[in-house]
């Protein structure tokens, strides 16, 4: 328990002495609020939608969240170029406590930045529909980040430099994450988007994340949770059987 | 205390290390000499779990290196040749995280960080972020991360690299000691061939993968008719210059990233 500890502590620590990772991580999703949020609100509104805004903001909650969470493999990667993975890889410790020790660090800091984005979507105006049900959305920001970070430290264990580990980002969790019904209702999409988004965890965190903020659901909260269950299982033990292989 | 049998490590066609064998007794401070490429790291990579072997076999604190990885690694320390530390963190920070990896007790951890940041003089900056060091102070520091935890076997990868002479005295004298009064085996690499005769009970030669020789270096004097050890070390791998940055793992991981490539 120490050690995972310890190594959750060291991606805090690194990412309240980054100002510019907390800058940055949080500029993308603040711009696709502003110029989606604004842009495309009046058209969402014309088409009796209601109010985009409400709509988009859990959506790009969910999108913080899984690309932070990506960006723990590119520390990995990092690790190695600057040696540091080494120093974990010698030591006597199961690969199992290194791997969810940086992996939950790197899912706190996650939710921390789902939560900035929150606190910025507040000021622009949103509200949620429940205060105490917008509190089941840590839980989901939370599984998704543990997820994701497993992961991606998976995907840094093989994947050997940056260009490499940005083409899985735009070939896989771009796609993904356009796919979800992050962005726009699924309602009246055509067919093919419909079953990609019904196959995609993405679309499930989504909609389990707009049913604590805005009360609203299409697959059903139950679905929801089978669906992150399975896919926060299944990533940690691909992250843990990648990792296990890694070559510092 | 280390036991190398038949050591070999390929790379594709490269042969990295050949057929190497040789003994390290407990308390025994083995230097491992050769020129740039030879393959000296990569023996120690093997002998350290980071790398598997192609064949032959290791044995370290009685453990089997490649089937007993966890035992093996609890029993050694290393110091790096290239940088492992976290310049993000505090060399303290540094200090803390590698004492609780190896287990070190809880009740003991404050004060062998103060003693070895003492002895490496870093002490007074222990809160600044390793970034902001000089490299001889990063050195220091990985130096001193090294023999946080007190292991049976310490492997030294070139350890006096850019430091002065003052702080390779010192670490030297440090080092004697943990041999002498705490058994503990030592196997280091240098190019500082004085400090190889001056500090160890036993050397080996290897070029081009392949062991050349073994014993002290009154041993290697007499075996090469020379009257020091740079004589004989140089008339065993000859004089020509080699490539610096022939590190034969990441020539082949190149390789291999070129082939994923296409």
């Amino acid at each position: 328990m120490r050690v995972i500890y310890i190594l959750w502590l060291r991606q805090i620590k690194r990412y309240f002495r980054s100002k510019s990772r907390i800058v940055g991580a949080v500029g993308q999703p603040l711009l696709f609020l502003l110029a989606l949020g604004y842009g495309l609100g009046s058209v969402y509104k014309e088409a009796g939608q209601g109010n985009y805004l409400q709509f988009l903001v859990p959506g790009i909650m969910a999108q913080t969240v899984l690309f932070s969470s990506m960006f723990y493999g590119a520390m990995i990667i990092f690790d190695r170029q600057f040696g540091f993975l080494k120093e974990t890889m010698v030591a006597p410790v199961g690969r199992l406590k290194i791997m969810l020790g940086g992996a939950l660090g790197g899912a706190t800091t996650s939710v921390m930045q789902g939560i900035i984005v929150f606190l910025i979507s507040l000021l622009l105006g949103f509200r949620p529909y429940n205060w105490p049900m917008a509190l089941f959305s840590l839980i989901f920001m939370s599984v998704l980040a543990l997820a994701i970070t497993s992961f991606s430290s998976g995907i840094g264990s093989f994947v050997q430099d940056m260009q490499g580990f940005q083409a899985i980002n735009q070939f896989l969790v771009f796609p993904l994450y356009f796919l979800s019904g992050a962005l726009y209702p699924l309602n009246h999409v055509p067919t093919w988007l419909r079953i990609i988004a019904e196959v995609n965890p993405i679309s499930y965190t989504v909609d389990a994340m707009r049913w604590s903020m805005i009360g609203t659901s299409r697959f059903g909260i139950v679905h929801d949770c089978i669906a992150l269950g399975i896919t926060l299982v299944v990533l940690i033990v691909f992250g843990v059987m990648r990792f296990r292989h890694i070559e510092p | 205390m280390i036991k190398v049998e038949h050591l070999t490590k390929k790379f594709g066609d490269f042969i990295a290390v050949n057929d190497i064998s040789f003994n390290v007794q407990a308390g025994e401070m083995f230097a491992l000499l050769g020129p740039n490429g030879a393959g000296k790291s990569t023996t120690i990579k093997m002998l350290t779990t980071l790398l598997k072997p192609t064949s032959g076999s290791l044995t370290l604190n009685g453990f089997d290196v490649v089937k007993q990885q966890d035992q093996t690694r609890k029993s050694f320390g290393i110091v790096f040749q290239d940088p492992s530390v976290d310049t993000d963190l505090t060399a303290y920070e540094n200090m803390q995280l590698h004492a609780v990896m190896y287990g070190v007790p809880k009740s003991e951890i404050d004060t062998r960080i103060e003693e070895l940041l003492k002895l490496v003089e870093l002490w007074d900056r222990r809160d600044s972020l390793v970034k902001t060091y000089s490299g001889g102070m990063k050195r220091r520091l990985e130096i001193a991360r090294g023999l946080l935890h007190h292991p049976k076997v310490l492997f030294l990868d070139e350890p006096t690299l850019g430091l002065d002479a003052q702080t390779r005295n010192l670490l030297w004298n440090y080092v004697g000691n943990l041999a002498h009064e705490k058994e503990m085996t030592i196997l280091f690499t240098t190019h500082y061939l004085e400090e190889a005769e001056a500090n160890s009970n036993q050397i080996a030669i290897i070029d081009h993968g392949k062991l050349l020789t073994i014993g002290t270096a009154q041993d290697l004097m007499k075996q090469t008719k020379t009257k020091s050890l740079e004589e004989a070390y140089l008339s065993l791998t000859g004089k020509e210059l080699r490539d610096e940055k022939a590190d034969p793992h990441e020539v082949w991981r190149q390789r291999q990233r070129a082939r994923n490539m296409r």
